[in-house]
């Protein structure tokens, strides 16, 4: 069986019971809902809020560099911390923020495989304290937007099908049939997909308890899809965490050298007057 | 503290396919529906029996799912 190729960027629940609270060590949650954490935590986590302390609150993107240097600041992080990031949905806001981490150059960061599930599903303890954190003074680095993917360089890939686009978003978001998840307010003008998209959803890339299924699963998965790794990629969802999950399996886990992710995602393209779009599975130009 | 007899199950609202994780923490015992595809949170409550909670997650479910437009392809 093949490893991961970046094996050091995935830890698993065990490994944080017992290293949580090493003093090099932070442990983040970060959640789809809000609420989770105050429910209960991993002893000693950190909570971020992705929709107000990983984003720019007031234009639409990620945070500046400051930002990140205050957030990191803040929960006492410095460049040589290990920190560790999990929350809710197989962790999907949990690799929006290992995204971002690694876009202003923290060296050591994890993922907890199987996120909040697996340590709840596994009578791990829970803490309703939120630690007191000692603030540090932490110096990012510039931006390395080689792991993110704006506009102008999608519609090209799009246009020249230079880069294989995957969109890990469900089957009827993909179709056109839905505008957004189930249940979640519709957040854009047209339905569809990104002209040469692939339609791989992110949770194929899960097993049934959260955590990230085999490398040699993952190869078949992507492969079979036509997505090896001997062109750029460019994963998208509707606002970017999802891919963000895509991302971190096909950079860390197969190891592909050029994955970008396209945060502006479907709320951006679904929404661009005269963009084409096409709908339904089998690429019916709309 | 611990998430005591942790469950999921998955069922029909309204059309779509939500999984429902429930668990008990102490007294009270906490609820999460989420849509299936493609896993996004739909509602949380918590009550004083596992029935009890889901029953309240599911109601919010319900209500949001409701709401969803399904457009012709």
């Amino acid at each position: 069986m093949a490893e991961y190729a970046h094996p050091e960027a995935l830890v698993g629940t065990q490994w944080v019971a017992e290293h949580g609270n090493d003093p090099k060590v932070r442990v983040a949650e970060v959640d789809v809902d809000t609420k989770a954490y105050n429910e209960a935590h991993v002893p000693g986590a950190v909570a971020w809020a992705w929709n107000t302390q990983l984003c720019d609150t007031v234009r639409r993107d990620i945070l500046s560099r400051e930002q990140f240097e205050a957030l990191m600041a803040a929960s006492g992080i410095t460049h040589d911390t290990t920190l560790v990031i999990y929350g809710d949905n197989n962790n999907w806001f949990a690799a929006w923020a290992f995204w971002q981490a690694k876009i202003y150059g923290h060296a050591d960061v994890r993922l907890m495989n199987g996120g909040r599930k697996k340590w709840l599903s596994e009578n791990r303890d829970l803490s309703i304290d939120v630690p007191r954190i000692a603030p540090t003074e932490y110096h990012a680095a510039n931006a390395d937007l080689s792991l993110r993917a704006f506009l102008p360089a999608v519609r090209k890939s799009s246009a020249e099908r230079s880069s294989a686009l995957v969109d890990v978003r469900s089957p009827q978001e993909f179709s056109g049939e839905i505008l957004a998840p189930p249940g979640l307010p519709e957040t854009c003008q047209r339905g569809g997909h990104i002209p040469g998209a692939r339609s791989i959803p992110w949770g194929k890339a899960c097993n049934d308890d959260g955590t990230f299924k085999s490398a040699d699963e993952l190869s078949a998965l992507y492969k079979g899809e036509g997505i090896d790794g001997s062109k750029p990629v460019i994963a998208y969802c509707r606002i970017g965490e999802r891919s963000s999950h895509t991302w971190f399996v096909l950079k860390y886990l197969l190891g592909f050298q050029n994955v970008t992710n396209y945060d502006g995602s479907w709320t951006e393209w679904g929404n661009l007057v005269g963009a084409d779009v096409e709908k339904g599975a089998a690429g019916v130009k709309a | 503290m611990k998430a005591e007899e942790y469950q999921e199950h998955k069922l029909a609202v309204a059309g779509w396919e939500v999984n429902l994780s429930s668990y008990r923490l102490g007294a009270e015992w906490h609820c999460k529906a989420d849509n299936v595809s493609p896993g996004a949170a739909l509602s949380r409550a918590t009550g004083a029996t596992r029935e009890e909670a889901e029953e309240k997650a599911l109601r919010r479910a319900e209500e949001l799912l409701g709401r969803t437009t399904r457009h012709a392809v």
